[in-house]
């Protein structure tokens, strides 16, 4: 028997064929007969196609297809999600075609593509397709595009309205606000994020005329997902005649879970020329083609009696969906993002109504959080502003509200199991030092700089989700996952997952509970994920549900091997199943001495010679699929302190604590790993992030990394982090999540810290990102104010 | 239209006939099928295609891959030892978990040997500074400068 | 990128004539800006002249109080070059801050010199210290180089050789990053020579300026309280996402403090 590996810091698995250069990403992927797709997309936010002449493609070197619209006549790419609205009608679902079907609604809609024998060629010929477009007027910004007169998108959308749809009970939240001793209002903006996981996105379609049938590698976190979609809403293929790789993925954050366009284009194509499609996205290209995240424009009120007991909160939410519903994206803004403003406090009731509208962007959808962080914003933003306007400590309104008996239902739909949040916002006190706070910032004073210190106390629902009340709340797939554990004749074994794992360290993970409960060494345990061929199901990755969800689908399937062992070592050692007692590896007849491994019950269960071959087949493999009975809800405390250089603007981030509650912890290293990710993320979004459009032209400012700001190693701090545990109640592993964390408790708490600072000029709020110019701007603006 | 082009690539010579245009990253990639080179963006910034060129980090997919006629040329694929053992870089990687998903790592391992050539003893200022031509969206860095903190150590030992 | 043909003469001359043949063709030193944009194909040359196989165009000369740069010596040569260091630790500072690491081992002065770049670094130092502009024609000073947005005073077929840097009392040069991009938002040069102060600014306007006012205010007083306050009309000044030009205006005059802080070794 081995030591304990659930809990320990093991090095990674995967990591060796990653540090070496041996990983398999999609565009590393080359095909006998390989050819190379380029995509024509429109420069224009809106347009009409009055006519498309691709004969000058055609004739280029190296050219083999040219395709448009005309071409590719199939379904619309779908929403896995209904949403109705609060007149219980449904949204309004306009189609969104694969290649543009008479008009363009973005900068970056695909209006053609162009396949050709080298990847040089197919861009030659690109630039040869000639479109004539019409080109109209267009509404980029979310709180202009339900505005009179505002250029409407779709003709099925009025107003450019996708739904107006509400939580919570209104009279109640009314009547609550009118007893209140004091209401805090706040107008926020949750800005425009681009994902931009490194590997950009990547296809590669290939049709089999010999069987009829498909293989598509794809940068995807749900390879299931993707095919099933594919399949039956769009090209109307039989499943089992297509096969759908995702190799190593370089990051998601949520930007590769949804079908895409050219995803669809590569594997159609790949029949209509017989060979197989490549197409690798260049980063300019991803800017206006990948799932954009957030863009909420958003006003919150939170009443409080006299000693700043929360009475009710008040929200009102636009949310921008883009041009067209991605595949989750009616979900975000409303599910995932409403359901969370309770956060971690007592609030006995709220009410919030979101608004979905159409622009002429690239599609939002779930970004790292999807939703969540835009919740935490808006609650931990006011609960910060409420404390200074009641004049207490922000730590302390927060003591005060805090939900301290669980099982807890909210009055926003969800049923929170368990929590500790004064042990997650105690222990952050207490390494964030905020007692030597006041020292610091008088310090910062003496050198003409401003100090601020910001918390946040964030929740998220993890661990989607029970298929049930997903589908009553209008999900349109189960959300359930999928695990395989096969014993080898000699002991070994691999382990087949519907989840995915892109960066978030599965093989090592998974493969840590399974060798932990089989007494195996870590080495005998392989996880195989991605491969549609391989794994029998699998709903994928994303809200932070892999371990939750996938962990334990694997884990009831190991229940399966042991209880199969327990009959196959009863046997082999001539006593009762029911005296034979199991614990990691090892099977005992109780009250004896005598013993049989995981290995020898499996070497006979394959080689079954002395074997109850009347009572129970050969073999040692076992499925299970899992699907959770509640959300799980990690929670914790994060604590932001800046230092703002008044003369620049410039913000520097001196500590940035976080104390996070992840229910029970497999791997310290990864879990660790995953939240300085999240941080950076989140503090990206506050400090530098943000996605731009031209109001006039629709054009996107912000299309490269020349514009966009990504987080770079010098813009962010050596993290101090740490866990507290209160275990998952609903899971066998009590685990609840951890990779999204980070960037949904992180902006509130920046945020916080920022208007903390800037207090001096009466300054509590700023847009997001808070960049060197916006804060200098801010500051001016403040002064003249006060000057006024 | 086409070139011909020699050099060393991983202590082997390689030469290869391909257009003018063709960039270096293009090279390793398609022609050499040295997949570990990475292409992360298109304006520079990323550094997921970092490779040596005569013992300093280049972006390999900001040149042509003439610039390299006759240069020795290192990947990542020629980090590790004949046997597979890890360069002290690398197993400072794995060691301090300075990495995710994997597709920048093979940019920043080329980038920090470069960095931690002859200076065992970098500050953290020192490596967040030399990470600037290089992006990660999965660790937040603060592995990767643990991990190139070490790693400088164990490659003067 | 389009397609190209793509030449290495070894010596001046060769190169010379085939720029003379070649008239859309261009020179290609490090080619750190100029990949680039073949990449995006905003830049679509007929052919590239690669300059790196002539062996006289690289290297660091000292001569008197004078440090001469060949046009194709790296960023990171400069950077690390220990009479550079000596003489003017300024330009060596400047060098080791442009692009990132990588960029530095490809990038040339000549290259950045001659892009003129409105948000390059290395014009500020020319400018700035006054240096001369070597070609295979004439001697340029800085004063006369600079023209205006990716425009300078090379004629057709001039190419620049070195560039000398005469050395100075003091020197400093602090640049405020794009975030985004890296490149100098606004970046200011101070230079205390004998006949008198030198402040060239660079990423704020089209191309590399000099900011006379505060020229004249630090040659009577060298010292970071006496750059005086809004001498800059952002009217002239660039504007974009990440700076306006009242904010470029606000920084010409932090960043100048600031390095006449950095010269006098504050």
């Amino acid at each position: 028997m081995n030591a304990p590996l659930i809990g320990a810091r093991i090095e990674r698995k995967e990591d060796y064929r990653f540090l070496t250069g041996a990983g398999q990403y999609t565009d590393d992927v080359t095909l006998p007969g390989q050819t190379h797709a380029v995509f024509v997309r429109s420069p224009h936010a809106h347009a009409t196609l009055k006519s498309i002449d691709k004969s000058k493609a055609l004739k280029a070197p190296g050219v083999l297809a040219v395709f448009t619209g005309e071409d590719l006549k199939v379904g619309g790419l779908p929403c896995g999600w209904l949403i109705t609205d609060v007149n219980g009608q449904p949204m309004k679902e306009p189609v969104h075609p694969s290649l543009a079907q008479g008009k363009v609604r973005h900068v970056g809609d695909q209006v053609a593509v162009v396949i050709a024998e080298t990847l040089d060629q197919a861009q030659d010929a690109a630039g040869l397709v000639e479109v004539d477009y019409g080109v109209l007027p267009s509404v980029t910004s979310t709180d202009k595009a339900r505005a009179k007169g505002a250029p409407q998108l779709h003709e099925i959308a009025p107003d450019n309205t996708c739904y107006v749809w509400a939580i919570g009970d209104k009279a109640a939240c009314d009547a609550a606000f009118s007893k209140a001793a004091h209401v805090t209002k706040l107008d926020l903006v949750n800005n425009r994020l681009i994902p931009n996981a490194i590997e950009p996105r990547a296809a590669n379609g290939m049709y089999s005329r010999a069987d009829d049938s498909y293989t598509l590698y794809v940068a995807s976190q749900n390879p299931h997902v993707e095919r099933l979609l594919m399949t039956a809403f769009v090209l109307g293929l039989p499943e089992h005649k297509v096969r759908v790789v995702a190799p190593d993925v370089g990051g998601g954050f949520g930007s590769k879970i949804y079908l895409y366009a050219e995803d669809v284009v590569v594997t159609w194509a790949s029949k209509q020329i017989n060979r197989p499609v490549k197409w690798t996205c260049e980063r300019s290209e991803s800017f206006v083609s990948d799932a954009h995240g957030r863009d909420h424009v958003t006003t919150v009120e939170l009443a409080m009696d006299k000693d700043g007991k929360f009475l009710g909160m008040r929200v009102k939410t636009t949310a921008n969906v883009g041009a067209y519903l991605s595949t989750f994206a009616s979900c975000v803004p409303t599910i995932l993002y409403a359901t969370l403003l309770a956060g971690q406090y007592t609030t006995p009731v709220i009410h919030c109504e979101v608004t979905a509208v159409f622009t002429n962007t690239v599609p939002v959808d779930a970004y790292r959080g999807a939703g969540r962080p835009e919740a935490t914003y808006v609650v931990e933003r006011v609960v910060e502003q409420a404390a200074r306007e009641m004049k207490l400590d922000p730590a302390e309104i927060r003591r005060r509200n805090f939900i301290k008996t669980f099982p807890y239902q909210t009055p926003v739909a969800l049923m929170y199991d368990t929590g500790d949040y004064e042990a997650t916002l105690s222990a952050a006190i207490k390494m964030a030092d905020v007692a030597g706070f006041p020292a610091r910032r008088k310090a910062s004073e003496a050198k003409g700089k401003l100090r601020g210190l910001g918390y946040a106390a964030y929740i998220e629902a993890c661990g989607i989700a029970p298929s049930n009340i997903a589908g009553a709340l209008g999900a349109r797939a189960g959300l359930f996952e999928a695990g395989e554990v096969r014993m080898h004749p000699t002991g070994s074994c691999t382990v087949f997952t519907g989840s995915h794992s892109h960066g978030q360290g599965h093989e090592t993970t998974f493969a840590q509970v399974v060798a932990d409960r089989l007494g195996l060494p870590i080495e005998s345990v392989d996880i195989v994920h991605g491969d549609t061929s391989k794994i029998l199901f699998g709903m994928g990755t994303y809200g932070s549900r892999s371990i939750a969800v996938g962990g334990t689908a694997i884990y009831k399937a190991l229940d399966k091997i042991i209880a199969k062992g327990k009959k196959i070592a009863a046997h082999l050692m001539e006593a009762a199943e029911t005296d034979i007692e199991y614990d990691r590896g090892v099977f005992k007849v109780a009250g004896t001495d005598k013993q049989k491994t995981i290995g020898e019950v499996s070497f006979a269960a394959y080689v079954p010679h002395n074997y109850p071959l009347d009572k129970l087949e050969p073999g040692l493999n076992e499925n299970a699929f899992y699907d959770p009975t509640n959300f799980t809800f990690p929670a914790g405390s994060y604590v932001c302190e800046v230092e703002i250089d008044p003369d620049t603007g410039v913000t520097k981030i001196e500590k940035f604590t976080a104390v996070d509650d992840f229910g029970n912890i497999i791997n310290p290293m990864i879990v660790e790993g995953q939240v300085h990710g999240g941080l950076t993320q989140g503090i990206g979004q506050a400090l530098l992030e943000g996605c731009k459009y031209d109001p006039e032209s629709g054009q996107l400012i912000t299309g490269s990394y020349m514009d966009y700001t990504m987080p770079r190693a010098d813009d962010v701090p050596n993290y101090q982090v740490d866990t507290r545990v209160t275990a998952c109640t609903h899971n066998p592993l009590g685990v609840k999540g951890c990779g999204e964390a980070g960037a949904i408790g992180a902006p509130a708490a920046l945020m916080n810290a920022i208007t903390d600072a800037l207090q001096v000029y009466g300054i509590n709020d700023l847009p997001m990102p808070a960049s060197p110019q916006t804060v200098w701007k801010t500051i001016q603006n403040a002064k003249q104010k006060k000057a006024a | 239209m086409s070139i011909k082009v020699s050099m060393t690539v991983n202590g082997k010579p390689v030469s290869a006939q391909v257009e003018e245009r063709t960039l270096l990253v293009t090279l390793i990639r398609e022609e050499l099928r040295l997949t570990g080179t990475h292409v992360g963006c298109d304006t520079a910034q990323c550094g997921a295609c970092t490779v040596h060129m005569n013992g300093k980090a280049v972006k390999s997919c900001s040149m042509v891959a003439m610039q390299a006629e006759g240069a020795n040329i290192v990947t990542i694929e020629g980090i590790a030892a004949a046997d597979g053992t890890l360069h002290p870089m690398q197993a400072a990687f794995k060691e301090n978990h300075g990495l995710q998903c994997g597709f920048c790592t093979p940019g920043m391992v080329m980038n920090a040997i470069d960095l931690a050539k002859g200076n065992p003893n970098l500050t953290e200022t020192e490596i967040r500074e030399g990470l600037e031509g290089n992006l990660c969206r999965c660790t937040g860095y603060h592995n990767i400068v643990k991990s190139i903190a070490a790693g400088a150590k164990a490659m003067a030992k | 990128m389009h397609a190209f043909s793509y030449h290495k003469p070894s010596t001046l001359g060769d190169a010379l004539s085939l720029v003379a043949k070649q008239s859309e063709g261009k020179i290609l030193a490090g080619g750190q800006s100029l990949v680039q944009a073949m990449k995006l194909r905003l830049a679509s040359p007929t052919d590239l002249i690669d300059l790196s196989g002539i062996k006289d165009l690289a290297g660091i000369k000292v001569e008197g109080s004078s440090v001469t740069i060949g046009a194709m010596t790296r960023h990171a040569d400069v950077e690390n070059n220990a009479d550079v260091k000596k003489m003017i630790p300024a330009l060596a500072r400047l060098a080791g801050g442009i692009g990132d690491r990588q960029v530095r081992h490809m990038g040339t002065i000549g290259g950045s010199v001659a892009n003129s770049d409105p948000a390059a670094c290395y014009p500020a130092a020319v400018l700035g210290l006054g240096a001369t502009i070597v070609t295979n024609k004439r001697k340029i000073a800085a004063d006369d180089f600079f023209k205006g947005l990716f425009e300078t005073a090379l004629e057709t077929g001039e190419l620049i050789t070195a560039v000398t840097f005469p050395t100075v009392k003091r020197a400093g040069y602090i640049k405020f990053k794009n975030p985004a991009s890296r490149f100098a938002l606004v970046g200011v040069f101070v230079a205390e020579t004998s006949g008198g102060v030198r402040v060239a600014v660079t990423g704020a306007a089209s191309c590399v300026f000099r900011a006379t006012a505060i020229e004249k205010a630090l040659t009577a007083k060298f010292d970071p309280d006496a750059v005086p306050a809004d001498t800059i009309k952002a009217d002239t000044l660039n504007a974009d996402l990440h700076g306006s030009a009242e904010y470029r205006a606000h920084l010409i005059t932090v960043m100048a403090k600031r390095a006449v802080t950095q010269a006098v070794g504050k």
